[in-house]
């Protein structure tokens, strides 16, 4: 038989029935807890303009995909769903009271590496809890997805709790100088923990406690023992962290929600806007993050409308494999 | 003791860890490091042929070193044993770098035929260097780095022979003992970074196994016993 193809551009590909059946399924189980917790379904374009998705900065916040319009204007493929709802929160929902709660289906798309099989077009769900503060916000978005886990079967799933600004606070609180602490913060970005220590040991007039905090708040991640552990390092940026992580953690015993939590002090997630609590999920079938999420009480402000905002993205291929893979382990299949 | 496997070993099942290890180079003082925390390595050491092992309460599975990140990128192996040369090279891998284990030192290097010229010519007149490597990625962003082109030529063997042949001006490679440079008629011109062996971790084991992962740096640090 001559062979017909087609080629699809590198990063893409077709869903045939079988796997869209199945995906569909998730979605309407997803959104059926979106629903339960009282988040009403927002669509925004796929393309936004590039300034709007700029807002986000961070590492991979920056759309991949640009171009102009027949007017001269300069597009981009939404890289995040979160950016473009706080866009729509600030201005459609300006004059509305109380929190909002907003949930969403759609595909984002990111640059990938050649020869890797990425995609460039990953489907996403998530929700965005925009008017709530911390801890209390924070916990019910935690809730929601943990819901969210054991409505797709994902029972064993786990959720890493960290805080974006405790290092940098901490690199800032032992006057470690800008270029250093950027070099530091691009190492523990990067997982490079070898890096990290050659960063930390090369910055002048560090003492030996500040030292040993820097190197060991990274590795610091379990149940509720790691804040006590934590304080145990001391500073003042350190036990603010703690103070913030423990009435996250407060709030989520209370909801129920705790046991699958993991709190860990090296979280550092690679989107720009995040301020306070960040989130990780993990399956322990797959070797991959099934997605993430956490606090960005300063995006909306970037849109003219101030108000404390969290919100998670479960990235649904990756769900769709745990849920495989977890299938597998329950059958003892080899 | 027939380590052959009776089924594939699928990752995080709650059973041993598993570990990555580097056949080749780093062979012979990984299982010299892996003997120095209690492991045992008679079987790895005796049987070069098998390609999964069970020792001490882990899973030991060997490969390529190119293939480690690989692996545990893909929680195929929940830790590996590899060069920084080959996580340099990959470097968009997404594996936490735990430790530098401190063996298997060597140089990456520029290096050109003794008393050549044609490498600074060749930039002088043509704008660029003809630059034979297995290291693409690396050669490609120290020439970038330092405000230079270079046309990369990726070889997958023998690198020395490309400038003996006039196949590119000069060579970025993997240097130990520069003795096979020197054999060559070869000689270093610029460092561009030191190799050891490095420990690496997936970045789901690293979390939902924290303690079992933290418990083996601790062991594996050089300097712990």
């Amino acid at each position: 038989m001559r062979p017909l193809i087609h080629p699809i551009p590198p990063g893409t590909r077709d869903i045939l029935p079988d796997e869209m059946r199945e995906l569909r399924e998730l979605q309407r189980t997803l959104g059926e807890v979106f629903a339960r917790f009282g988040y009403g379904e927002v669509a925004t374009p796929t393309l936004e303009y590039d300034e709007v998705l700029q807002r986000g900065e961070g590492r991979s916040a920056a759309a991949a995909y640009r171009f102009f319009d027949e007017n001269g204007e300069l597009l981009a493929l939404r890289s995040d769903m979160t950016i473009p709802i706080a866009r729509l929160a600030a201005s459609r929902f300006a004059d509305e009271g109380g929190p909002l709660r907003l949930c969403y289906i759609g595909n984002a798309y990111r640059a990938v590496r050649p020869q890797r099989g990425q995609l460039r077009q990953f489907m996403h769900a998530g929700v965005e809890l925009l008017g709530a503060p911390a801890p209390e916000g924070t916990a019910e978005v935690v809730e929601v997805l943990s819901a969210a886990l054991d409505a797709v079967g994902l029972n064993r799933a786990v959720l890493g709790l960290g805080d974006a600004a405790l290092y940098r606070q901490l690199l800032a609180a032992l006057d470690v100088p800008d270029d250093a602490a950027a070099r530091i913060v691009d190492r523990l970005a990067d997982h490079d923990l070898v890096g990290l220590e050659r960063e930390v040991s090369s910055v002048e007039g560090l003492g030996d406690d500040g030292r040993e905090t820097l190197l060991r708040v990274p590795g610091m991640r379990g149940g509720a023992e790691v804040l006590e552990r934590a304080r145990e390092l001391g500073g003042a940026p350190v036990e603010r962290a703690a103070e913030r992580l423990q009435a996250t953690y407060e709030a989520l015993v209370e909801r129920g929600v705790a046991g699958r939590v993991q709190l860990d002090l090296g979280l550092l997630r690679d989107l720009g806007y995040y301020t306070g609590s960040i989130l990780e999920v993990y399956d322990p079938a797959l070797g991959h993050i099934l997605g993430g999420g956490g606090r960005y009480d300063d995006l909306v402000a970037r849109f003219g409308r101030p108000m404390p905002a969290a919100g998670f993205s479960l990235y649904l291929e990756r769900v769709h494999l745990a849920q495989l893979e977890e299938e597998r382990v329950e059958e003892g299949a080899p | 003791m027939s380590p052959v496997v009776d089924r594939a070993i699928r990752a995080r099942m709650g059973g041993p860890l598993k570990l990555a290890l580097p056949r080749g180079a780093l062979w012979d003082e990984t299982l010299d490091a892996l003997d120095r925390i209690g492991v045992d390595t008679s079987e790895m050491r005796s049987d070069s042929r098998s390609l999964v092992f069970e020792a001490s309460g882990l899973t030991l599975v060997t490969m390529r070193p190119s293939d480690v990140p690989t692996y545990v990128e893909g929680g195929a192996a929940d830790l590996g044993i590899t060069g920084k040369d080959v996580l340099l090279e990959q470097s968009d891998r997404l594996v936490y770098e735990l430790l530098d284990l401190g063996y298997g030192s060597c140089q990456m290097v520029l290096a050109a035929r003794a008393g050549d010229p044609s490498l600074g010519e060749s930039e002088r007149r043509m704008g660029e260097m003809r630059i034979a490597t297995k290291y693409p990625r690396i050669a490609e962003r120290h020439f970038e780095g330092s405000g230079r082109r270079a046309e990369v030529i990726e070889v997958k063997g023998s690198v020395e022979l490309a400038p003996l042949v006039g196949l590119a001006d000069g060579i970025v490679d993997l240097v130990a003992t520069g003795r096979t440079l020197a054999e060559n008629g070869l000689e270093v011109r610029e460092e561009i970074a030191t190799s050891t062996a490095r420990l690496v971790a997936n970045r789901v084991s690293h979390k939902l196994r924290a303690a079992e992962v933290d418990e083996l740096v601790g062991r594996l640090r050089p300097g712990a016993l």
